[in-house]
């Protein structure tokens, strides 16, 4: 037996950098180093795991849809111990939004092969949560998604997702698409082998044409949402602060006070 | 008059806060109209009538609960079939999101998600969001399709007006689909009896700095004092002082209360990205350059072990 596995992972801009948007309002990418969402780096991890407690042979495949820099996401993954690397790489990209990188993910994945997707639970730029969903809507197989907890065996993938009402026990047949939280265990750092060895590891590029689709499905233009403006959030004008000689307690119960909270 | 649709978040015909709020940002773009789905949907209508809903679709059925989001995505398709809404809103849970993702795919449209306010503009509605750690403020479109968007909690006030609120039964059929990820056990959280945090209107978290899961007693007292709900920062959290359901920040809840009191937490990227947007700011820290004290209204610098006990006693003796 064999399990393919591909793991998606997101190239974005490091969040303790200056993060600003272009004038076509899409994410400026020159101002600010990219990195792999640390996020999926959680993705990588369990999808390791998975493989390490496995019998089977498995393929780890990682996958990112990004930018010419965003191979140094895909080297990360590999000297982490991915075994190889698909990059989707297209000017006709820039600007795509969730729906259309879903498209786009799904496209790739089908063309690789797979038993199972593994994502991080939201990138650290857009955080919106819901590209999983989208590439299982797409691909037709069952979401088993924000799991703390991962496991796959004879065909199953079973998992513990903690939402805000309940905590609940979840399971699927492969093939599925998992996505998994900061929850599900610390992620491994690259040892020096890991990072000579994955500079030997396959990284393929595919452009849109690769996939069958055509440019005006994705990008800005043919993008199914629009951003119209982009305000950089004025500076809280600066707050009191006090030094506690004593009074800190009653001087804050003062101010709380003053503003109706009490 | 056009229709919204609104999905409704309830448990067991308990309806949640953000979708009273829904119903209010709803009324900008049109007439409410409210989906409930599984055990108690019914139970949620003099509620939602209250709140401006014109019609209430339900459908009750034990496999919302049995399988995960997808029998609620079938759900929405087969309403937003009936209704031919202008826009679809859903609460900005995760797994709302989720099944708000996957409707707007079913029915060819665009999805903005996590957004803190709604108008109606000129060709359709324009949501604001708070973005990259709400550093920005963006205003979106959808262009394809019936809008899909998802609100955050405590992006309107809620705003009661009467409205009719008529029950009728959604027809439902489920696809094959629906039932691919079994639910095969729940566990229900323990209630605190404290306000769910993402609603609250006062939260008051702790981090590193309370040093201890015992010491967390000091944070919880302030919030009783208060009725407030109560945080953690991850460095909290991953040392086992406080349950990750209380986590605020990128990993964690999403708060945007009136009023936010953190004490002994430095203010890291990750921990604002989840709290930068609450109306007034708070802290407590003994660090006079920690990054928190750039984001408050009012600060203290001190030991949070005097400061937070004092308050406490303060709050408790002023509100006799
Ligand atoms: C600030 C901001 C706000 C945005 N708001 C919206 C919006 O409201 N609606 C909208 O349609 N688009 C929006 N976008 C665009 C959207 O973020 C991107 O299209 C993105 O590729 C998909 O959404 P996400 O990054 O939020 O991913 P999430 O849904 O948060 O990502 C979850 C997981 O999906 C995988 N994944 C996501 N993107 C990629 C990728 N490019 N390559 C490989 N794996 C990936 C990763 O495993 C990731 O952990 C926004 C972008 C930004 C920067
Ligand atoms: C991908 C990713 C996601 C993350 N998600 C989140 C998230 O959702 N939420 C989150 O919070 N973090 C998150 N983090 C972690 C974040 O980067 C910080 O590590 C974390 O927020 C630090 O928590 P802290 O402020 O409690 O601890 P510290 O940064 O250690 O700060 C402790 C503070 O307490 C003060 N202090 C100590 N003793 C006292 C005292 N007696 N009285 C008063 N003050 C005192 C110190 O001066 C210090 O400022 C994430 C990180 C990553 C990489």
């Amino acid at each position: 037996m064999s399990l393919r596995i591909v793991v998606t992972v997101k190239y974005v801009p490091d969040a303790t950098g200056d993060r600003h948007f272009a004038d076509d309002l899409t994410v400026d990418r020159d101002d600010v180093d990219g990195l792999l969402s640390e996020l999926d780096e959680y993705a990588v991890e369990q999808a390791l795991q998975i493989s390490e407690n496995s019998d089977d042979d498995v393929e780890i495949t990682v996958l990112t849809v990004g930018p010419e820099d965003a191979k140094d996401a895909l080297r990360k993954a590999l000297s982490m111990g991915a075994d190889k690397a698909i990059h989707v790489e297209d000017d006709d990209l820039h600007g795509t939004d969730a729906i259309g990188t879903s498209l786009v993910l799904a496209k790739a994945i089908e063309k690789a092969g797979f038993d199972l997707v593994v994502s991080g639970m939201a990138s650290t730029d857009g955080t919106a949560g819901i590209v999983p969903a989208l590439v299982a809507e797409r691909l037709g197989v069952p979401q088993v998604t924000l799991l703390s907890e991962v496991a796959v065996e004879g065909g199953t993938v079973s998992g513990r997702r903690d939402g805000d009402a309940a905590s609940e026990q979840l399971e699927a047949s492969l093939p599925a698409v998992v996505s998994v939280t900061d929850q599900s265990g610390e992620a491994r750092y690259p040892s020096f082998k890991g990072i000579m060895a994955a500079k030997k590891k396959p990284v393929e590029s595919w452009d849109l044409s690769d996939l069958g689709i055509e440019a005006e499905e994705v990008g800005l233009e043919g993008a199914w949402t629009k951003v119209e403006s982009a305000a950089e959030r004025p500076a809280r004008t600066a707050g009191t602060i006090v030094k506690d000689e004593g009074e800190g307690g009653k001087q804050l119960a003062e101010y709380l006070a003053g503003q109706k909270f009490i | 008059m056009a229709e919204v649709l609104v999905y409704v978040d309830h448990v067991d015909g308990a309806v949640r806060k953000p979708t009273l709020e829904l119903l209010t940002l709803a009324r900008r773009i049109g007439e409410p109209v409210a989906v409930a789905l599984g055990s108690g949907a019914a139970g949620t209508a003099a509620v939602l009538a209250e709140h401006g809903a014109t019609r209430v679709l339900t459908h009750e059925a034990a496999d919302y609960a049995d399988y995960l989001v997808v029998p609620k995505v079938e759900a929405l398709e087969a309403a937003v079939a009936a209704v031919s809404p202008v826009a679809v809103l859903v609460p900005s849970s995760a797994e709302a999101k989720e099944v708000a993702a996957r409707l707007a795919l079913r029915i060819g449209s665009g999805i903005i998600t996590d957004a803190v306010d709604l108008e109606a503009g000129d060709s359709g509605p324009v949501a604001t969001q708070s973005v990259f750690a709400a550093s920005f403020t963006t205003k979106s479109v959808v262009v394809k399709g019936t809008p899909v968007i998802t609100v955050k909690p405590n992006s309107a006030a809620v705003e009661p007006a009467a409205a009719a609120g008529a029950v009728e039964a959604l027809d439902v059929a489920f696809s094959e689909k629906a039932h691919g990820t079994k639910v095969t056990a729940r566990t229900a959280r323990e209630s605190t009896g404290r306000p769910e945090l993402t609603e609250a209107a006062i939260v008051v978290s702790g981090g590193r700095g309370v040093n201890g899961a015992e010491n967390f007693s000091v944070i919880e007292a302030l919030a009783d004092s208060l009725g407030a709900a109560v945080g953690a920062s991850r460095a909290a959290v991953d040392a086992g002082w406080y349950p990750h359901s209380n986590q605020v920040g990128q990993t964690g809840k999403s708060v945007s209360p009136q009023l936010y009191i953190a004490s002994g937490i430095s203010g890291a990227i990750q921990h604002r990205a989840g709290m930068q947007t609450s109306k007034t700011i708070v802290a407590i820290n003994k660090d006079p350059e920690a990054p928190i004290f750039d984001l408050v209204d009012y600060g203290v610098v001190g030991d949070l072990f005097d400061v937070v006990p004092q308050l406490t006693e303060e709050v408790k003796t002023r509100k006799g």
